[in-house]
């Protein structure tokens, strides 16, 4: 560089020779070729990246703030919207933690629901990632092929929530409302349709030469710096490191289901991309045993102290009145102490950290999102590539601006 | 390890750290270590064969308003290699609110950091480029303090031209 900061004309333009220096360029926060809000400040020399600056924050909204002033329940509206290619995770992942400091654990039916619906959240979000990166390389058929195979998934989630993407889900102590009664039958369609869209996909794909070339050894990190760098779900599986709290960590009724836990070898964008493919299946399988074996019963946990009473027993009873106004003003008085619980949301492990005084309403709500940390470690994957894998680079992070902002 | 064996190994590899006792927590493993202390302990905790934290989960603080001291830095640690969880947290009184940074033990916690700066205000010593992450530069205080009111208005930002006045530099580290 010529000149400092301070100096008034622009001194990085007028350079005499423009091929010995470092250029720096700001790429975003608005760029036709990444999906998400985010600048990257640059510093180049020709096409080779020297250094990298990224700033994230444009989505930021206070997530975190904005948890500290309702009850317990409202916060579950906000959760969705945190990853919001697949809100059911987040929702499933907020109620375990807050279950967790409460001390109730929900009916088995409704551990069952909530696996049903978190898996198929992870099918559209991996969906949403791989069809977005595809497209971004000039894939825009393959891409197009897989927001078609996400949208038989999000009739799913309609038919199950009543809504696409802000689903509200879960309460405390069990879910909104019980599966539609033909869910068998409809899930068994789309994972048929899903199914058959991904194997085009994988033949368009998988052995695709420009594909190869534009993904393979590039944006790799070795497991070692992957840990110290906090990279966690397929990112960190892509290494080689078989960490998946589904596994390490069983919650719900993932101790019952049968899957396996796909890892590649070098770390490279191609790895994280056969990774995802790979859960995905992985994904169906554990939809399809959780249908198979899922009980009777109630939905949700039967404990006044936490859990709003059935509608009927509201417009029904004073004491259904009572206890229904008595939650929703005060809130649900979970007892002082705080837990972190972890869950494998869509881009890794999704964790929450809540600090509960006694009082109705949450002291401290933080999210571990895990796009965050891995967009932490994208300046470092980065160093030394060419500009143009940026784009393939970013796009396997999958950042989400919703979650990685908060 | 299970979280009873987890407590009995910490307890005798950190004499000094104190235990939270279990049903605050819901029978998670969560020590208390003092500052001048949270350098040398976190590495202990990273290095020693047994434990072996690897990785640096999550970095944050929480604002106790009321109390003294008042805030507490929490680091989530977990052992890839283990298989267990471990929370430290450090009191950070308010008239001198810094810590030690964790960014020579685990990268993420330069992220982790840069967030815990921007949105409690506490300054991480020895971290390589703390600026703000979600907030912009111009921000005027941390908004995730129990004294931060909730509708606070900041001030308007003149437009910043990228060449008179361009974004907060990196500092080379």
């Amino acid at each position: 560089m010529a000149a400092g900061p301070g100096s008034v004309t622009p001194p990085r333009f007028a350079a005499s020779d423009p091929t010995s220096e470092v250029m720096e360029l700001q790429m975003g926060p608005s760029h036709p070729a990444s999906h998400g809000t985010i600048k990257f400040n640059l510093r180049l020399d020709g096409e080779r990246i020297v250094d990298v600056d990224v700033e994230i924050g444009y989505l930021h909204r206070g997530f975190e703030k904005m948890c500290e002033q309702g009850t317990w329940n409202h916060v579950f509206p906000y959760a969705d919207r945190l990853n919001y290619a697949s809100p059911l995770l987040n929702n499933v992942g907020f109620a375990l933690a807050v279950e967790k400091l409460a001390g109730i654990t929900p009916p088995e039916r409704c551990q069952y629901i909530r696996v049903i619906g978190g898996e198929i959240s992870r099918v559209t979000d991996h969906l949403t990632c791989l069809g977005m990166a595809a497209s971004e390389l000039g894939a825009i058929s393959a891409g197009f092929y897989m927001l078609e195979a996400r949208e038989f998934l999000y009739d799913l989630v309609e038919a199950l929530t009543g809504a696409r993407l802000t689903v509200t889900y879960c309460r405390l102590g069990g879910v909104m409302k019980d599966l539609p009664a033909d869910m068998k039958a409809h899930t068994g369609v789309a994972l048929r349709q899903v199914r058959r869209v991904l194997a085009d996909c994988d033949r368009l794909l998988s052995r695709n030469r420009i594909f190869h070339d534009r993904m393979s050894g590039i944006g790799g990190l070795s497991p070692e710096e992957a840990i110290s760098w906090g990279l966690t779900g397929p990112l960190l599986r892509a290494c080689g490191v078989a960490y998946d709290v589904r596994k390490a960590n069983p919650y719900l009724v993932y101790d019952r289901l049968d899957f396996v836990v796909p890892t590649g070898t070098t770390g490279d964008n191609y790895d994280r991309f056969m990774v995802r493919m790979a859960e995905m299946e992985q994904s169906m399988r554990i939809i399809e045993q959780a249908l198979a074996q899922i009980p009777d019963g109630p939905i949700m946990a039967n404990d006044p102290r936490f859990v709003l009473p059935p509608k009927s027993e509201v417009y029904g009873s004073i004491e259904g009145l009572m206890n229904h106004f008595k939650l929703v003003i005060e809130g649900q008085k979970v007892p002082a102490g705080e837990v972190y619980v972890a869950t494998e949301g869509g881009n890794g492990e999704l964790g929450f950290y809540l600090v509960s005084d006694g009082s109705g309403r949450p002291y401290r709500v933080r999210v571990r999102p895990p796009s965050f940390y891995s967009m932490g470690a994208l300046g470092h994957m980065l160093r030394g590539c060419m500009l143009a894998d940026i784009i393939p680079t970013f796009g396997q992070i999958n950042m989400i601006g919703g979650e990685c902002d908060h | 390890m299970t979280a009873d064996a987890l407590r009995t190994e910490v307890a005798a590899v950190l004499p000094r750290a104190t235990l939270v006792p279990e049903d605050t927590v819901r029978g998670e493993v969560v020590v208390v270590v003092e500052r001048e202390a949270a350098t040398q302990t976190l590495r202990t905790l990273r290095d020693h064969p047994t434990l072996a934290f690897d990785m640096l989960s999550d970095l944050t603080a929480v604002d106790y308003v009321d109390r003294t001291p008042r805030f507490a830095v929490v680091y989530q640690l977990y052992s890839t290699r283990q298989n267990h969880r471990l929370r430290v947290k450090v009191p950070v009184p308010a008239d001198d609110p810094s810590a030690p940074s964790a960014v020579p033990l685990w990268k993420s916690a330069n992220w982790g950091e840069r967030e815990t700066w921007d949105m409690f205000g506490i300054r991480f010593v020895g971290h390589p480029d703390l600026r703000r992450i979600l907030m912009y530069p111009e921000f005027v205080g941390h908004p995730l303090r129990k004294d931060y009111p909730l509708h606070q208005r900041q001030p308007l930002v003149p437009e910043r031209d990228p060449i008179t006045r361009p974004w907060s530099p990196r500092r080379t580290v």
